[in-house]
């Protein structure tokens, strides 16, 4: 079973720990520093996402000196700098703090406990969540599902993955904080990351060797390699399904100056964690995938778009691609095959959702900001720098190895009529051994269940936020794209969750993670996380379900992509199956204002020191 | 111009490359929208152009025009989206019509009005959004801001200046302005740029001339907005550059 450690670098924001705000030491050092930097990004714009992130990880954030002595570098106004920047929220214009805590806030890190840590972190540490500490120290917030959830609880402390977080690792990273200790010097157990395989298929199990199925497809050609993945029946494992073969053909006979491969591992459905698997086990499978979409497609030029909580994969990953290209397997004329030039970049991401979308993420790897563009014109024929580009998920290109290894017939042999291979799943809440588990498509939900070793199962969550809640009565329904389409996430909850805090933590999720670009999805997700909140409180009434439906219309109907078209969804799912645990928290009354009298008086209360009976409202029933 | 589609039942002819809201408005038919403007890329971001076609919902200004296609605006279905939209907006920001200078002129409030929306109906989100009085012939109020990105637009496409950016995500979204000091007089900016003129809402004022045209003599006193369909339906700018879609200068 595959382990990775990952400490790599130390923040060097110490040394400007007794400035004022915003302030730096920028001296000719500094200045050397980012001609350096900027130089090394060929001084293009497209890179700037790229660029803030080393900013940041070389300062601790983004001082408002460098982003104009930036702008000036890359001859773009500031105000672009500052928007890109502040949409990313691990980018942080203002000092953050040296160590920048945040925990993982899904809602299976929720039922490993994540919330009574995070309170001991902040109280040892004489913080309240989301402020930075008087001394500039430290930084304690939440942030969406950081992929870890087979280990959770988990944190990232300046974007690098902190896994089984109990209260003891706690007290000793407060310990180390305290103390100043440097990240490289923490101790390694707490960055382990496991693989926890549970089950092996035809990809977790394969034998190929790298560079084994490019040798074979070098005398295929592009047009066969595309008919072969079209005839196998291949669909994406994003969780949209689109035929891989149609997407690759279509990007083929796009007109272009370039043609681009984008390989989707930003992974941020909550509850999905398999391409971070797949990355640490298979990266040389993935880059294959990619290789032999570029000798499909006709590009030259691929890029891996990899979730910035995944930042610790990135010199493994890079050390992967720097074989590869030692072994002539990337690079110009790879396998000596004249004309076959290709080679693979990785992005990171900062994060941010939402550039899990395609045209989002082309978007970011453009140095923009995450915004899903419209179309038509779909990425196929404009995509990054408006040039023919198959994007395709981290698992995809791994199928599609497989799926031309073994031959289109064979390769259908797996799984459904519809629904062709293996797919990886995700498991993780209440069971015994959450992890990877393969199977074919078609596998019921109560077959996972068993294997897994969950009992007194209410429900399970399928596809994440946004996909399906499945409830018990339908546990006989099966994955894949005629039934239960996936992109892998499987949260299972026992008969002691209460459902309508699994949905209220999404509704926050989408929320948090809406861009903000379309009037529906920026300000209907966020009523719809005070209505929830509402309800929570004991202030919901029944009117407040029908404005859920209300809202749910104006999403699904118009929201720009698929953010705002699914928000609602796992609340209208909990609805549906488990009415009760909403209605319970009802008043009778058929309405109740939403402002809150009594919270509203919260801040006199803190300022006059009084708590007592009489400096609070009775609610009049 | 031989190919038409169908809209709310009569057919509207269109150019190749033009969308549905382009061709409805050049035809004088009237669909409702915010953040659309003819001298721009259509920007897709507001949603109250939505209509139906072929019985999907999508977003008309962006909505490749084809022959054929069955598109419904005038519906019912379709209006009580758009009512929630625009309550939507004005529960977003802090709106308060009847001390606004842009009151009758302001495009929300006469989409609100025609539209028949009565109240809020939403939780008002009651951000804080600090005023810019530092330009001397320039207010920004950014409370108003809707953030339809046509000031952005302007000032970038026609102006070539940059003045404008959008900063955040998400319901903390801003409009910035692109200074060293956050400060709109340290920008470039001038009362003749296009950025001046097309802001639908009282975000960007020019300054001393607040009332020059008395409450009630504005532009969406006189008829509502949808009534103005045919003044502005081809929405192009004439010779000298202006534009009916526009609100005059001083």
């Amino acid at each position: 079973m595959g382990v990775n450690c990952h400490r790599t670098f130390r923040s060097r924001a110490n040394d400007n720990a007794m400035l004022p705000d915003n302030e730096i030491r920028f001296d000719a050092s500094g200045q050397a520093w980012l001609d350096q930097l900027v130089q090394r990004h060929q001084n293009r714009a497209s890179q700037l996402l790229q660029m803030l992130r080393e900013i940041q990880e070389h300062y601790g954030h983004i001082p408002h000196q460098i982003v104009t002595e930036l702008a000036q570098r890359l001859c773009i106004p500031r105000a672009r700098i500052e928007s890109v920047a502040s949409f990313y929220s691990f980018l942080h214009l203002k000092p953050h703090g040296e160590y920048r805590i945040l925990f993982s806030d899904n809602i299976t890190d929720r039922m490993l406990g994540s919330q009574p840590l995070m309170e001991l972190m902040c109280q040892q540490l004489w913080l309240q969540p989301g402020k930075v500490s008087e001394d500039s120290l430290v930084s304690i917030g939440t942030t969406s599902c950081t992929g870890m959830c087979d280990q959770g609880p988990a944190l990232l402390v300046n974007e690098l993955a902190i896994t089984n977080l109990n209260h003891q690792r706690v007290q000793e990273i407060v310990h180390l904080i305290r103390n100043r200790t440097p990240l490289g010097d923490w101790p390694a157990d707490f960055f382990r990351v496991e693989d926890n395989i549970r089950r092996s298929g035809l990809l977790l199990g394969n034998a190929l060797a790298p560079g084994e199925l490019l040798r074979n497809a070098l005398s295929l050609g592009g047009t066969n390699i595309v008919e072969s993945i079209k005839a196998s029946g291949l669909r994406g494992r994003g969780g949209a399904g689109f035929s891989t073969g149609l997407k690759w053909e279509a990007c083929r006979n796009a007109q272009g100056s370039e043609h681009y491969v984008v390989c989707n591992a930003d992974e941020g459905e909550p509850g999905t964690f398999k391409d971070r698997v797949l990355l640490n086990q298979q990266a040389d499978l993935v880059f294959e995938g990619m290789t032999l979409c570029a000798l499909a497609v006709g590009a030259r030029k691929g890029f891996l778009y990899l979730r910035g909580e995944y930042r610790y994969l990135l010199e493994p990953l890079q050390a992967v691609l720097q074989r590869r290209r030692a072994n002539k397997l990337l690079g110009t004329s790879i396998l000596a095959q004249a004309g076959f030039d290709f080679d693979i970049e990785i992005h990171l991401g900062a994060g941010a959702y939402i550039c899990g979308e395609e045209s989002a993420l082309i978007e970011s790897l453009e140095g923009k900001r995450g915004v899903p563009r419209n179309r038509p014109p779909f990425p196929v024929t404009h995509g990054y720098l408006q040039q023919p580009t198959a994007v395709d998920n981290v698992e995809t290109f791994c199928q599609a190895v497989l799926a031309l290894h073994m031959g289109a017939e064979q390769y259908r042999t797996i799984g459904t009529a519809k629904s062709a291979g293996s797919k990886l799943v995700s498991v993780s809440g209440d069971c015994q051994r959450p992890g990877i588990y393969e199977y074919p498509f078609g596998v019921s939900v109560r077959e996972i269940l068993q294997d897994c070793g969950a009992v007194n199962t209410l429900a399970v969550q399928v596809s994440g936020p946004s996909g399906i809640c499945v409830a018990e009565s339908e546990f006989d329904r099966r994955l894949g794209f005629e039934d239960l389409p996936t992109a892998g996430a499987f949260m299972i909850f026992d008969d002691s969750r209460d459902l309508f805090e699994v949905a209220r933590n999404f509704v926050h999720f989408f929320a948090h993670e809406s861009c903000g670009f379309c009037t529906p999805c920026r300000v209907g997700t966020s009523i719809l996380k005070q209505t929830m909140d509402k309800i929570a409180a004991g202030h919901g009434t029944r009117y407040d379900l029908s404005e859920i439906e209300n809202l749910d219309r104006v999403l699904q109907t118009t929201s720009h992509c698929g953010l705002g078209r699914t928000a609602c969804n796992p609340v209208l799912h909990t609805l549906k199956h488990f009415r009760p645990s909403y209605e319970n928290k009802l008043k009778s009354l058929m309405f109740s204002p939403a402002f809150d009298l009594d919270g509203s008086l919260a801040r006199a209360r803190q300022m006059t020191g009084r708590d007592d009976a009489g400096a609070h409202l009775r609610e009049i029933e | 111009m031989n190919e038409t589609f169908q809209l709310d039942g009569s057919a509207v002819p269109f150019e190749p490359g033009q969308t549905v809201m382009q061709a409805a408005l050049a035809a004088g038919r009237y669909i409702p929208h915010l953040c659309y403007h003819p001298e721009f890329k259509p920007h897709g971001s507001c949603k109250l152009c939505t209509v139906k076609v072929n019985g999907r919902t999508v977003a008309s200004c962006t909505m490749p025009a084809e022959g054929g296609l069955d598109v419904e605006s005038e519906i019912e279905e379709l209006n009580a989206l758009r009512r929630s939209l625009v309550q939507m907006l004005f529960a977003e920001g802090n709106h308060f019509c009847p001390s606004c200078e842009k009151s009758g002129n302001c495009v929300l409030q006469a989409l609100g009005y025609d539209l028949e929306v009565h109240a809020t109906g939403f939780r008002h989100l009651y951000p804080d959004r600090p005023l810019d009085a530092s330009h001397p012939d320039i207010l920004l109020d950014f409370n108003r801001c809707i953030l339809c990105e046509l000031c952005v637009r302007a000032s970038s496409e026609v102006d070539g200046k940059n003045v404008f950016a959008l900063s955040g995500r998400g319901i903390t979204k801003h409009l910035i302005v692109n200074a060293e000091s956050g400060k709109l007089s340290d920008t470039n900016i001038a009362l003749t740029d296009k950025a001046m003129q097309v802001c639908p809402v009282g975000v960007i004022l020019p300054k001393r001339v607040g009332f020059s045209v008395s409450i009630g003599e504005r532009r969406y006193d006189q008829r509502p907005i949808s009534a103005q369909a045919l003044d502005d339906a081809p929405r192009q700018t004439d010779a000298s550059g202006n534009c009916a879609a526009c609100e005059g200068t001083p």
